[in-house]
């Protein structure tokens, strides 16, 4: 099993969050999970990427055969696994392109692979930028410093295509986009889409479905998962809200 | 903050000070305490002319009269002038030793451990280095190669010695003995120093540089420097400095002094890291630095660059007297204070001439329970017609003990002058933290890589040998916070 999350609860400060949560995915699966406002959507990407805020209750989770709860933020992101945050926040003087090439060797060190040089790796960038459709001019910035809503995801998508992650999760990246810039993001997404690689989708709508088809989509509400299927559970959703799985 | 972060923190500390080392080396010393023989046994010892003792014990007169400066935002107890040593030499250095083979290999084998190796060939390629260990200048590198186009670069006690002319028409010609009780302290008793003279439209083409080491306990550290670019001149002078750790505070009161005539320019870069003191806020040097800059003539520049990281108290404001038409004064800050440590630091630029420029950039980071203070005087006096200034400083604060403090003062007689002023304070935050480590980045590398971002206008100001360290100093700055 490629990402095996098995009776996962978790609280904070005193609320529990995630109920007795269990999620399968296999290499090369897009699952997407949906569900109301406060229902543990983003609480579970962020225990995912290790985020300390939270208490694990009980339950496990295994990554590509390591017990997840094993590794700190870094080194589960080092083992293939991204966050595209809901809202990246800014870093200012720190500039993308060696911010992004000192995240892609410490990747690369932990993988025993050698490191890209800075000739390479300004090639790689370029390329993948001009393949988002992200002005050059973008990458002298500050990390997310001063950019727009779109541009700020737009720019996560591109972190994403340069990692290559083996699991990328997505929290509400279509929120605050409009139909153009979701198009663009999720273009990308698409191009990244291999056999080897998964992703979790975490929306609120249908709509980013529209565009990424899914293999599996699941409804969560107040800390499980109460339903799974296929795309036509986003449909259902799409009709009748979130209402009849309360 | 999360605990993490504390432990990340506090895992700096194992890098702690680098050079707290002590060279265990016989040296010289007069009778500790202040007064007319201390002097004139320096004086003896430097084997000065009868009018530099004279110009010493006149400033010694002013400072008996003179309290010191209170108005800063620091707080430490009372220094005991009588409990100091004033001068403290490694044995058999009456006269400077010609050449290293003179040299204790001890001496020899310090500098190497500090990464500053004295042989020439060693030398950071282009850089010209003058040593100076408590009261002496060790050595000087490449003076050979300085003097075929016709620089000066030696100690001021080789200066007075050789080129009295010039030491009697500039020393004290920017900061007057009388200034305030630290400038009359060091004109009565500066030991050592660098001195350098660049000959009209003479472009230095090395990087200058001095190494300042105390070593000796109880002893404080005079230094007086005095930089002069004639006409149409330039040069590029760079200071560092590191102690040993030691329990007591140990006085450091410099004075330097810069003259830029026509058409000159003086860029002039510290990177401060004298012992801070341990966690407790125990020992660490107590730094009150006067640093002034005249323009002398029209379209002058002088261009102060300071990463300060080390001692218990730093105090000092590097300052710009902007006399010429078209002239320029910048000063560029990153001043980092962690534990106990405390700073009250920043410029002061006077536009005297006409169409004269000022720029300010200054960055405080303060962690752990350390205060950090930016205190600038930016003025305008009646005839600079259509002078400018620019301030910005920005201040980070890392964990919650700690303080952050802005004092700037503006003061115009002018009314085309044209003041612009930003200021930001701003903490770390744990959300660019995981950010950052969601990208694989370690904690460590994390904080540092925010610190620095936060810094990175001024570090783009030294020069390119010494940008690295100052990343790495900024770096392991940063160890031993308790949020």
């Amino acid at each position: 099993m490629f990402l095996e999350i098995k009776d996962l609860s978790v609280k904070i400060e005193n609320k529990n969050i995630l109920k007795s949560l269990n999620l399968n995915i296999n290499k090369g699966e897009v699952h997407a999970i949906m569900g109301p406002n406060g229902s543990g959507k983003s609480t579970l990407a962020n225990v995912l990427a290790g985020k300390e805020d939270y208490e694990i209750l009980n339950g496990r989770i295994n990554f590509k055969d390591n017990n997840l709860f094993d590794l700190n933020i870094e080194e589960r992101a080092q083992e293939g696994m991204f966050l595209a945050f809901q809202y990246p926040v800014e870093i200012p003087g720190v500039n993308i392109t060696p911010f992004l090439h000192s995240a892609i060797n410490s990747k690369r060190k932990r993988m025993s692979e050698e490191e890209i040089d800075n000739l390479s790796f300004a090639k790689l960038l370029k390329s993948k930028a001009s393949d988002l459709g992200i002005n050059i001019d973008m990458l002298k910035r500050s990390v997310n410093t001063g950019f727009s809503g779109g541009e700020k995801k737009r720019y996560e998508i591109l972190q994403m295509s340069i990692l290559n992650p083996d699991l990328a999760i997505l929290d509400e990246t279509d929120s605050g986009l409009d139909i153009d810039a979701l198009k663009i993001v999720t273009d990308g997404v698409n191009k990244l889409k291999t056999k080897d690689n998964s992703f979790l989708i975490i929306t609120h709508y249908q709509k980013l479905l529209d565009y990424i088809k899914p293999d599996y989509v699941h409804v969560m509400v107040n800390g499980s998962i109460v339903k799974s299927g296929g795309y036509e559970i986003a449909a259902e959703i799409e009709k009748d809200g979130f209402q009849k799985f309360q | 903050m999360n605990s993490e972060t504390l432990n990340t923190l506090n895992s700096y500390s194992k890098n702690k000070y680098k050079y707290g080392f002590v060279t265990e080396i016989d040296d010289e010393k007069p009778k500790k305490g202040l007064n007319e023989d201390t002097i004139k046994f320096i004086s003896l010892k430097k084997n000065e002319p009868e009018w530099m003792l004279d110009w010493r014990l006149k400033a010694y007169s002013k400072w008996k009269k003179m309290k010191e400066p209170k108005w800063a935002n620091l707080s430490f107890p009372e220094i005991d002038y009588q409990d100091i040593y004033y001068y403290s030499a490694p044995k058999g250095f009456e006269k400077k030793p010609k050449d290293l083979s003179e040299v204790d290999p001890k001496l020899i084998e310090t500098y190497n451990k500090l990464g500053i190796p004295l042989e020439e060939q060693k030398v950071l390629a282009g850089v010209a280095v003058d040593v100076v260990f408590d009261s002496v200048s060790v050595a000087t590198t490449y003076k050979g190669e300085l003097e075929k186009l016709g620089i000066i670069f030696c100690s001021i006690g080789e200066a007075i010695q050789k080129h009295p002319d010039l030491i009697k028409k500039y020393l004290g010609s920017v900061i007057p003995p009388g200034d305030h009780s630290f400038s009359a302290l060091n004109s009565a008793v500066f030991t050592d120093g660098s001195f350098v003279y660049i000959p009209e439209s003479v472009k230095c083409p090395m990087e200058l540089s001095t190494y300042f080491r105390i070593n000796a306990e109880n002893t404080g550290q005079f230094e007086r420097t005095l930089i002069i670019a004639d006409k149409g001149s330039y040069v590029s002078y760079l200071e560092g400095c590191t102690a040993p750790k030691r329990d007591d505070n140990q006085l450091h009161a410099a004075n330097v002094e810069l003259i830029a005539l026509e058409d000159a320019e003086i860029k002039y870069s510290t990177v401060q890291n004298w012992y801070p003191g341990d966690e407790d806020g125990k020992g660490g040097i107590y730094n009150f630095v006067t640093k002034r800059g005249l323009c002398a003539g029209k379209n002058s520049k002088i261009s102060w660059t300071q990463v300060e990281t080390g001692s218990a108290i730093t105090w000092k404001y590097p300052s710009c007297i902007l006399k010429g038409d078209n002239s320029i004064g910048e000063f560029y800050s990153v001043a980092i204070t962690n534990n106990f440590q405390q700073a009250d630091t920043g410029t002061k630029m006077t536009h005297i001439g006409k169409n004269t420029k000022s720029k300010i950039i200054s960055k405080g980071i303060s962690l752990g329970k350390s205060q950090n203070t930016y205190r600038g005087e930016v003025s305008f006096l009646r005839k600079a017609d259509k002078a400018r200034n620019y301030t910005q400083c920005d201040s980070l604060l890392v964990g919650n003990q700690c303080g952050a403090h802005t004092v700037p003062y503006i003061d115009s007689k002018n009314n085309s002058a044209v003041i612009e002023h930003e200021a930001s304070t701003s903490k770390i935050n744990e959300d660019q933290l995981y950010y950052c480590r969601q990208r694989g980045l370690s904690h460590e590398e994390a904080v540092s890589l925010i610190v620095n971002g936060f810094c990175k206008q001024v570090l783009q100001e030294l020069p390119m040998e010494f940008a690295v360290e100052a990343q790495k100093l900024v770096s392991i700055s940063l160890e031993g916070s308790v949020g």
